[in-house]
């Protein structure tokens, strides 16, 4: 379960979080929606624990994310606890970010086996069944050069999930990649939401939202604007700013099949 | 030929070179990844400390360097013997050029694997061991094997304080031989193959690794 609550943000004077406040519950999927500048992709780094943030709170199944409350003053935590509390939280990023050094096994086994302790056998089998997970068994042995956009994104999603962490965080994961790569990377991510993993989806695809988001918020300018159940609110926009952002974005196209 | 007779001191010197030039290659190196990462991660003071050396190194012929360190101590009555005058100058020198390369190497390494190498949760340590090594090695290849044959090169200069290296045993064969011709072109020759050489491995090395750029 996720919880934020008031979190505010400021780069330099620039406001990019002005008091957002989210719910996720267990095993459920949260997409945001947002137009490019709204401060979604920051706000979901501030729930990563990458990101300092001036107030608010984050707190994972009960785990306070990033600081700590010390006789109500708030402090920073220290690396080593801030790395803990990343393990537990799985990052997908926009522009991939395999590791160009390493196999994409070498990739998933990574985590297993420096982080979790893994011995080597059980982090290759584990890392293997992820692989085949996302449609990849056969390119283990594949540097991160030697594979599509598409796949190295689904690698990355393996990478985040062999872990187990407590949720799965997803921040544009679709929007590097050529459109006709956006389904095979929507599909792998709408299995693990059946598969009840805990994700915080941030994304500009209308039409994933409406396929697999249990709740679906929209943020413009550091705010939520609307929040609802996807059927509710992607059918009828209350807001005109929503309006206009649906009306935008309800043509980019989806393949999940 | 006049050459074969000097043959046996020449070889001597080039062993001192050698020894001189690969001791230097090992301190600058270990100056310039001590130098480069506290230049990135460094507390502040450390920091502002490590800039100044950089600056300051960089902006004095390394001629001056040598000097210096050779004829300052014995204004305070103390004395450093001329090889290890030699050994420290260039080291400090060359170790100020590596400061540079091991921080742009590791700067210029691209956020978002760093970020990455930080979201599966690895410790700064074994961010550094796992990914950030491995991935900027590669890159400070190039530029370090240019300052390892500026270093044999500088080693040269390790004569005009009486270090019996390879180019002081050259110009005490044309002084004794009063023939500099076959002596300065073997010089030139050796330095010449000895750089080439370096290069050589360095760009086989950057080669095995070019599939990293990505």
């Amino acid at each position: 379960m996720i919880e934020v609550e008031g979190i505010h943000k400021t780069y330099g004077t620039r406001e990019v979080l002005r008091g957002v406040d989210l719910h996720v519950e267990p095993r459920a999927a949260l997409v945001v929606l947002g137009p490019s500048g709204s401060g979604k992709s920051t706000l979901l780094r501030c729930v990563a624990a990458l990101e300092p943030f001036e107030a608010g709170r984050v707190t994972i199944d009960g785990e306070q994310i990033g600081y700590r409350e010390d006789g109500g003053r708030r402090k920073r935590l220290p690396e080593g606890t801030l790395a803990h509390q990343r393990s537990e939280i799985g990052m997908v990023f926009q522009s991939f970010n395999l590791f160009p050094h390493m196999t994409a096994l070498q990739n998933v086994m990574l985590g297993l086996v420096h982080v979790r302790k893994q011995p080597k056998d059980v982090a290759r089998a584990t890392a293997m069944e992820w692989l085949a997970r996302v449609g990849l068994g056969d390119r283990g042995d594949a540097f991160p050069a030697q594979l599509s956009g598409g796949q190295q994104q689904r690698v990355a999603i393996a990478r985040a999930c062999a872990t187990k962490p407590k949720v799965v965080l997803l921040d544009e994961v679709t929007s590097a990649l050529d459109p006709e790569l956006v389904g095979e990377v929507l599909k792998v991510i709408k299995d693990l939401s059946l598969a009840g993993v805990t994700m915080l989806v941030v994304t500009h695809e209308v039409l994933f939202a409406r396929e697999v988001a249990h709740e679906v918020v929209f943020i413009d300018e550091g705010a939520i604007v609307e929040s609802g159940t996807p059927d509710d609110i992607l059918t009828n926009p209350r807001t005109e700013r929503f309006q206009a952002f649906l009306k935008r974005y309800s043509n980019v196209s989806m393949r999940t099949s | 030929m006049v050459v074969i007779n000097w043959l046996p001191m020449l070889i001597e010197g080039l062993r001192l070179t050698l020894i001189v030039g690969v001791l230097v290659i090992v301190f600058a190196t270990l100056i310039g990844l001590a130098g480069g990462i506290t230049l990135l991660w460094g507390p502040r003071v450390a920091r502002l400390l490590v800039r100044a050396y950089v600056d300051f190194i960089r902006g004095i012929p390394v001629l001056v360097l040598i000097f210096a360190v050779y004829y300052i101590p014995s204004g305070f009555g103390a004395s450093i013997d001329a090889p290890t005058a030699a050994i420290l100058a260039l080291s400090v020198f060359a170790g100020a050029q590596i400061s540079e390369i091991v921080r742009g190497g590791i700067g210029s390494l691209p956020a978002g694997q760093l970020e990455a190498a930080k979201g599966i949760g690895l410790t700064s340590l074994q961010r550094f061991r796992l990914i950030i090594l491995p991935l900027s090695l590669p890159r400070m290849m190039p530029p370090w094997a240019n300052t390892v044959v500026e270093i044999i090169k500088g080693t040269a200069l390790a004569s005009l304080i009486g270090v019996t290296e390879f180019l002081y045993q050259t110009q005490a064969a044309v002084g004794t031989t009063f023939d500099p011709i076959p002596f300065y072109f073997l010089a030139a020759a050796v330095y010449f193959i000895l750089g080439i050489g370096l290069s050589q491995i360095a760009a086989v090395v950057e080669r095995r690794y070019r599939y990293l750029e990505y």
